[in-house]
């Protein structure tokens, strides 16, 4: 036990002895007691050191506006930077590090910072390291981020889990102090859901640690009746450790459940936190209010708190803050600090009270009106006050009270502005409507009596207001208190961001005199604390810096968060694995098998090669290639986007979706389709097939199967709605597969049941269903994009890893082989099929050499725009191909076409390579190509420049088609 | 954002698309003529304050196309119908 643990009182429990380190050093506090409540009671005030000047600090509040006493909380992956102490709740085993102190906390080199501080004024920042330029990334920059900045991050991976959840309620009540309780309990008493939230370890707000009287009780004894009450009904949740951070749209709240912060490792079956989001039908805002400091000077050193502070410490964890204590006030609340100490036996040397006329007074304690501190006289810790008359007094410890500002945070979030109120010194809540309400001091009235009404109030959702329990209101009459002048240690309006009260003027004098501006060239509200305390004192400086009341300044923008929010927490279960779902194509299992190393598409999983000893993925593309080409190969194309469209109108729609007809389309018969987005720019192609007179089968790309899928959807409810079509993705419903080379017909005869299968059974481009392996329905498609005489296969689903090690049994003899999408990409730029490398939603249908599909007979999306002139342009870039000069050149994706005599540069660019392929047919890197102008350059010589890896070659303009010219394999 | 879905009920924002204004009526005519008209609802939108009908795709949901009429200040719902349902309404309407 110190000097500085009261012997009696407070909601701590001394029976239960609690180890914990800082620094390094091992200390005791009890269980109810917070982190910084714990420090003070041992006797430690200094806990931290400042942003810019590194001085050193100590908690100044006993709660969540908390600017000074932040720490990094526990070790390892668990490490958590810029926690306050004061909101941290002492656990056995806590092992906390102050921060932004090198190398230990009481000796720190970056205080060197504050000799120099007449150079650090405000802006310093901006007008120093401006110049020279080069400077800034090498030099300034890395110099002031290793001094600046505060606690660091971990860079382990974080053990604990995270949930998020809803929850819905006819009544939130965010604060849970005699507004919010009365609120809650006059809900809870008709019937409505409430949810009771607020902030701290435990419910009860202020009356935790004020001495109040509500009906015949003692505040803390009444608010733990009310508690109790609630816990016991059905309708009420409550939910203590749960920070409310925004106010959403349609009355949503964010908040953030701190499940398991105050133990040492939470069970695995817990999550650390839990992140809300409440949609509530009503809320109230019974956040109370905050004490603001007095900008005097040393006003940040250890031991100088904000007198609320001072007493939450006495009277909720027996803590004291010192033995002998100066009460600095320009309001009546001041004086129950005085008061209360006094009653716990700390010595209270004298109350100075700004005010001349004030008539407060507590038994026994002397007070000084009409006289202000000017200084706080210490280095690490108090040593005295020097009054601006010269009077020192001596003390170790400073209660200062600045007034009250209402904590409006939350009402503000949605854009409304907090409106100054005269007769309590402080901006109130807009009124932001019925859905959201502010009560009690948070909304300005500051009578216990007033607060417990406001409650009612606004927990009545229907009837009458119930009254209220009787109670004692302590006087609250206040002056203003912002900034006393002529001191000589510098005066803090923003502890954090060390930004001190004459910054303010200074902002005013060069020009920025917004608070807006003045916030961000000061700093002033910028850090984790946003500014709760003194941002109030800064707007009334620069109101009187510049002339101006303090509507007319106004205060600067309210957003969400209201406390910081850990990532963790916004990411919840949402990390590594979970991170996105994956999607395994129906013949997943077969290219596992087989050694496929698969590739990210989207959300899908591809096998990408299949490759044998030794093989990297070029080679085992190639040889792939070589086998289809030279055998019969066989290849995944599960993931195509396939949409099953049916209706007498079938036809029709899908004229309106593609370029080009498909209800001239033969049952039968499958037909290449190209879709147009309605500024004429190409979209998306795909085959499709037409099994029945009023049924067809869609194909879309891999990439915008979802997209073409919301296009329909919309193109036929909203666009035409009257057409007599339904459709409805099947991509999930079936495997598919292609079965390509010229030995593809022989190995897929096979297979199937009852169809010889001849150039005029299944003719190129044929659809047609049937059944293979004795009855297992199945599509075949003579459809080809590898250029060789070739199949898809579609089977249901379920059996397509069974149908492709049959087709692996069956092509055996032929030496089949399995291909993925590097052989297939291969295959297609070899005969230049356009895919995702051109199709880039920049080109036309013309630029891909596909003009002659946009069809005139009739309408569909795109046609019209597609006209416009710079769309018809002959100078734009169209697809070709580009081959090295020397066979033995290597091109890369990207290079830039440049004419031969050109220098590189954007005026002389001629275009890029889109797919780039080493063709194992050709022996050769080939590639496709974006050429402006280009079908009339083939044979042009030109420069492939590339920029990013410092190469050029020759190459030349050819016909995208590298190979087989003349498709004399698709059709052998 | 709450958005009462004619099939679902009222539903999270988080299951929708947005698309953007519902006024422009796509032209039904073919003829060059009516190019100015075919620019017009390809990229002309206004951007109003206040009350404002805007295409939303339930996505996440029965994938009905809506029209939601919603306050692009306050984010306030005032009710939805169906783009089917909507453009019955709208027939013959010019944007």
């Amino acid at each position: 036990m110190t000097a500085f643990r009261l012997a009696k009182g407070g909601l701590i429990d001394r029976d239960t002895a609690l180890g914990f380190t800082f620094d390094g050093a091992a200390f005791t506090g009890h269980a109810g007691d917070t982190l910084a409540s714990a420090l003070i009671a041992n006797g430690v005030n200094l806990m931290g050191r400042s942003f810019k000047y590194h001085r050193p600090r100590g908690a100044v509040t006993a709660g969540a506006a908390e600017p000074n006493a932040l720490v990094e909380l526990r070790e390892g992956g668990r490490k958590e930077a810029n926690t306050r102490a004061t909101m941290i709740e002492l656990y056995d085993g806590l092992v906390a590090k102050s921060q932004n102190r090198w190398p230990s906390l009481s000796f720190d080199v970056g205080a060197v910072n504050s000799l120099a501080s007449s150079i650090f004024v405000a802006g310093f920042y901006y007008k120093t390291f401006m110049w020279p330029k080069s400077f800034w990334e090498k030099i300034y920059e890395p110099l002031i981020r290793k001094a600046a900045g505060l606690g660091t991050a971990s860079k382990d991976s974080d053990p604990d889990k995270y949930e998020k959840s809803y929850a819905h309620c006819d009544l939130l009540v965010i604060g849970s102090g005699p507004t919010g309780l009365m609120a809650a309990l006059t809900a809870a008493r008709s019937g409505a859901r409430v949810i009771l939230a607020d902030e701290g370890a435990a419910l009860g707000g202020s009356l935790l640690f004020e001495q109040e009287e509500i009906g015949g009780l003692s505040g803390f004894d009444w608010a733990r009746g009310a508690i109790a009450e609630l816990a016991s009904l059905p309708n009420v949740t409550l939910m203590p450790r749960t920070t409310v951070f925004g106010w959403y749209d349609d009355n949503i709240f964010g908040a953030v459940e701190r499940v398991n912060d105050h133990v040492l490792a939470p069970s695995p079956y817990e999550p650390r936190q839990r992140y809300w989001r409440i949609i509530a039908k009503k809320a109230v805002l019974a956040a109370g209010a905050e004490e603001r400091p007095v900008a005097m000077g040393g006003n940040d050193i250890p031991g100088v708190m904000l007198a609320s502070a001072m007493r939450h410490y006495a009277n909720r964890y027996a803590a004291a803050a010192g033995q002998s204590v100066v009460v600095f006030t320009g309001n009546d609340s001041g004086y129950r600090t005085a008061r209360d100490l006094k009653a716990h036996g700390v010595h209270v040397e004298v109350i100075v009270d700004s005010r001349a006329d004030s008539s407060a007074e507590v038994k026994g304690v002397p007070v000084l009106r009409g006289r202000l501190v000017a200084d706080v006289v210490g280095r690490k810790g108090v040593t005295g006050v020097e009054l601006t008359d010269h009077t020192r007094i001596s003390c170790d410890a400073v209660a200062m009270s600045g007034g009250w500002s209402p904590i409006v945070n939350l009402a503000c979030h949605r854009g409304g502005k907090p409106r100054w109120d005269e007769a309590i010194l402080g901006f109130v809540p807009p009124d932001v409507g019925p859905g959201f309400v502010a009560a009690g001091s948070a909304a300005g009235r500051m009578l216990l009596s007033q607060c417990l009404a406001d409650g009612a109030r606004a927990g009545t959702l229907k009837g009458k207001v119930p009254s209220v329990p009787k109670c004692r209101d302590e006087a609250y009459a206040a002056a203003p208190l912002w900034w006393v002048k002529g001191g000589h240690g510098k005066a803090f309006i923003d502890y954090q961001n060390d930004a001190t009260a004459k910054d303010l003027p200074l902002a005013a004098r060069e020009g920025y005199r917004d608070v807006e501006l003045a916030k961000r060239y000061t700093t002033t509200g910028m850090a984790t604390d946003q500014g709760k305390l003194g941002n109030i004192n800064a707007i009334a400086i620069l109101a009187e810096a510049t002339g101006r009341s303090m509507d007319a300044v106004g205060t600067t923008t309210f957003r969400p968060y209201y406390t910081p929010v850990a990532f963790g927490a916004l990411a919840g279960p949402f990390h590594g694995h979970h991170f996105q779902p994956v999607r395994k194509t129906p013949l997943h299992d077969w290219a596992h098998e087989l050694g496929a190393v698969f590739v990210e598409t989207g959300l899908w999983m591809r096998s990408s090669w299949f490759p044998r000893d030794g093989e990297d993925w070029l080679a085992a593309a190639s040889r792939e290639v070589l086998a289809t080409r030279g055998g019969v190969g066989l290849c995944d194309v599960s993931t195509l986007g396939k949409i099953d469209v049916q209706g007498s109108d079938a036809g029709a729609f899908l004229d309106k979706l593609y370029c080009n007809t498909f209800s001239t389309l033969a049952v039968g018969k499958a037909r290449y389709g190209l879709m147009l987005r309605e500024d004429g720019i190409v979209y998306d192609d795909g085959t499709t097939s037409r099994l029945a007179e009023d049924h067809f089968v869609m194909t879309t790309t891999t990439a915008n199967a979802a997209k073409v899928m919301a296009q329909m959807e919309f193109a036929h409810q909203a666009l035409w709605p009257d057409l007599d079509v339904t459709y409805v993705s099947v991509t999930e419903q079936w495997a598919q597969m292609a079965v390509a080379g010229p030995k593809s017909r022989a190995t897929l005869q096979k297979i199937v049941d009852d169809l010889d299968m001849t150039d005029e059974t299944v003719p190129y481009l044929a659809a047609k269903e049937i059944t293979v392996l004795g009855g297992l329905p199945a599509r075949l498609f003579r459809i080809s994009f590898s250029g060789e005489h070739a199949y898809e296969l579609a089977v249901p689903a379920d059996y397509g890893n069974m149908v492709a090690r049959a087709l692996m049994q069956a092509g055996e003899e032929f030496g089949i082989t399995p291909y993925g999408v590097e052989a297939l990409s291969i295959m297609r730029v070899e005969k230049g099929h356009v895919a995702g490398g051109e199709l880039n939603g920049t080109t036309t249908a013309a630029d891909l050499g596909l003009g002659k599909m946009m069809s005139t007979k009739k309408d569909y999306i795109g046609r019209m725009m597609a006209q416009r002139e710079g769309l018809l342009d002959p100078a734009r870039q169209c697809v070709v191909g580009i081959r090295p000069v020397d066979a033995a050149d290597r091109i890369r994706a990207g290079s830039h076409i440049l004419r031969r005599e050109d220098r590189p540069s954007m005026a002389n660019d001629q275009g890029y390579l889109t797919s780039v392929a080493w063709s194992p047919m050709l022996n050769m890197w080939i590639a496709l190509a974006l050429v402006s102008n280009g079908r009339a350059r083939h044979g042009e010589i030109v420069r492939v420049w590339d920029g990013l890896r410092g190469t050029e070659t020759l190459g030349e303009i050819c016909d995208p088609m590298h190979f087989d010219r003349e498709n004399k394999r698709l059709h052998a | 954002m709450l958005i009462p879905c004619p099939h679902c009920g009222i539903r999270p924002v988080e299951e929708f698309t947005f698309l953007g204004d519902a006024r422009p009526v796509r032209p039904t005519s073919n003829d060059p003529a009516t190019m100015d008209q075919w620019f017009d609802y390809v990229y002309l939108r206004d951007n109003p304050r206040g009350r404002f009908d805007e295409y939303v795709h339930h996505s996440g949901g029965c994938r009905s196309w809506l029209v939601v009429t919603r306050d692009t200040e306050t984010h306030d719902v005032f009710g939805a119908v169906t783009a089917r349902d909507w453009a019955k309404q709208h027939k013959g309407r010019r944007a």
